[in-house]
């Protein structure tokens, strides 16, 4: 441990670094989703309203851990299989960063598509009634009415999604992606002191946790500063 | 991709037998961290700051730390220290199975804590006067009005809380054990058909996961026979 010559900090700093690009990615990505998710569980169109009630149902019932070895061993296999083609041979690795964000971007976009509808329904739909009598059309409608509300309004359900993404980032070790967790599980193996680097890995992942808390916090702060609070 | 019914049908059996360890390591997690959460979730009422803080502090580092970190440090952490690898404890905390109960109890206790104080909290100021203007104190008073309003307030995010204990328990297999995504990552490795594999344990976990749910849908329906309307009452 700490920052000498043959110290671990700056390693281990640097992992932290990777462990905050991986799950700001697959928050991204997740965010994306779970958009789509909720836009279309309030299409229309039965087939599209019951395939985002699927993805949203199996995702958020299946173990993260399992998600990300089908993402990992799925696209590998595809990927040998490819090269198999052109006459490489064995096993290829897919992209652990790669692979490892967008598993945990499906994973929390079926999480951020139920805060992003609830958030929706939250409206009071005199609103949308309203713009709907001035003749806006869909896509202005939900720029100008939708979107600004249901955003102030998912912000603490978002947080919470994060606070999870960062976590299950964690799981990203066992494809092998040197992020944080992998880095302490490294240190831990050729120094022997277990106990000293999954202790750091964690003080690092709460202050993550907390810093970003803090983000959120003021966020919310910001987007509720017009808002009168009955209690 | 080719399907193949045989191996799926294969593996469905091989995965079947890691739900017994799956369900033993959810048990016995969720009892013994529902009594850790009952105690922090008193601490954190008792209004007293000397139990309220540590209370909070437990909370804040076990739901701010990755389930992984806290279970590798039990598994691997505790060795190196030697006081406690040749204490009673050892036969214990070698095990990789008491391992993974011990943190998955430790972080469901924050998680439940939480949950246990919300239905504390929402227990209506006046049924507690009530209950003491008909002179009822202390441990009748909790056992007779607090505790089956708190508990039928908690039911619903209390079934979150055990749906996510079962995913949580697929954690254990990066210590070895054998359990269903156990199971399933050595399937994978020894077959490199992750899709097939994958199916039949999501469709396992799935299965466990409605079961669950359906159970605290039916408790909570139980529990709370004045909010139906009158003609679903059965008398």
């Amino acid at each position: 441990m700490g920052f000498g010559p043959d110290g671990w900090g700056y390693s281990l700093l640097a992992a932290t670094g990777v462990t905050v690009a991986v799950a700001g990615c697959g928050f991204l990505v997740g965010a994306m989703l779970g958009c789509l998710g909720a836009a279309a569980s309030f299409s229309r169109f039965r087939a599209l309203r019951s395939s985002a009630d699927i993805y949203t149902t199996l995702l958020r019932g299946i173990p993260d851990l399992l998600v990300i070895y089908l993402f990992y061993f799925g696209s590998s296999s595809l990927i040998s299989s490819v090269g198999a083609l052109f006459g490489a041979e064995g096993f290829v690795g897919a992209p652990a960063f790669l692979t490892g964000a967008l598993a945990i971007g499906v994973v929390s976009g079926a999480y951020q598509m139920q805060v992003f509808r609830g958030a929706v329904l939250a409206l009071p739909k005199g609103e949308i009634e309203a713009g709907r009598a001035y003749g806006m059309p869909p896509l202005l409608l939900f720029r100008r009415i939708v979107l600004p509300q249901a955003a102030r309004f998912a912000i603490p359900g978002v947080g919470n999604v994060w606070q999870l993404v960062l976590k299950e980032s964690a799981l990203i070790s066992v494809i092998g992606l040197v992020e944080l967790m992998r880095q302490a599980q490294i240190g831990a193996g050729s120094t022997r002191q277990p106990f000293s680097f999954y202790l750091t890995a964690g003080v690092l992942y709460l202050l993550i946790a907390f810093v970003s808390g803090r983000g959120f916090k003021l966020a919310e702060q910001r987007a509720m500063r017009g808002i009168r609070r009955a209690v | 991709m080719p399907f193949d019914l045989p191996f799926l049908a294969e593996s469905f059996v091989a995965l079947l037998k890691g739900i017994p360890l799956t369900l033993q390591l959810t048990v016995l997690s969720v009892v013994a961290g529902g009594i850790l959460a009952f105690a922090l979730a008193f601490m954190r009422i008792s209004g007293k700051w000397w139990l309220d803080a540590p209370a909070q502090f437990y909370i804040f580092v076990f739901r701010g730390t990755p389930l992984l970190v806290q279970i590798y440090i039990i598994y691997y952490g505790l060795s190196q220290f030697p006081v406690l690898r040749h204490s009673f404890l050892w036969p214990f905390l070698r095990e990789a199975y008491w391992c993974a109960v011990l943190a998955l109890a430790f972080n469901t206790a924050a998680y439940s804590a939480e949950i246990i104080r919300g239905g504390l909290l929402s227990v209506p100021a006046g049924q507690v006067e009530a209950a003491r203007a008909c002179g009822m104190s202390g441990l009748l008073l909790f056992r007779r009005i607090v505790m089956p309003l708190a508990l039928r307030q908690m039911l619903p995010g209390y079934s979150n809380e055990i749906i996510l204990m079962v995913k949580s328990t697929a954690l254990a297999s990066t210590i070895t054990l054998l359990e269903i995504t156990g199971i399933a990552a050595k399937l994978i490795s020894e077959s490199y058909r992750p899709v097939e594999v994958f199916i039949c344990a999501g469709a396992i976990y799935l299965a466990i996961n409605f079961l669950v749910a359906r159970l605290f849908a039916w408790l909570e329906y139980t529990v709370s026979p004045e909010t139906r309307k009158p003609e679903e009452r059965r008398a």
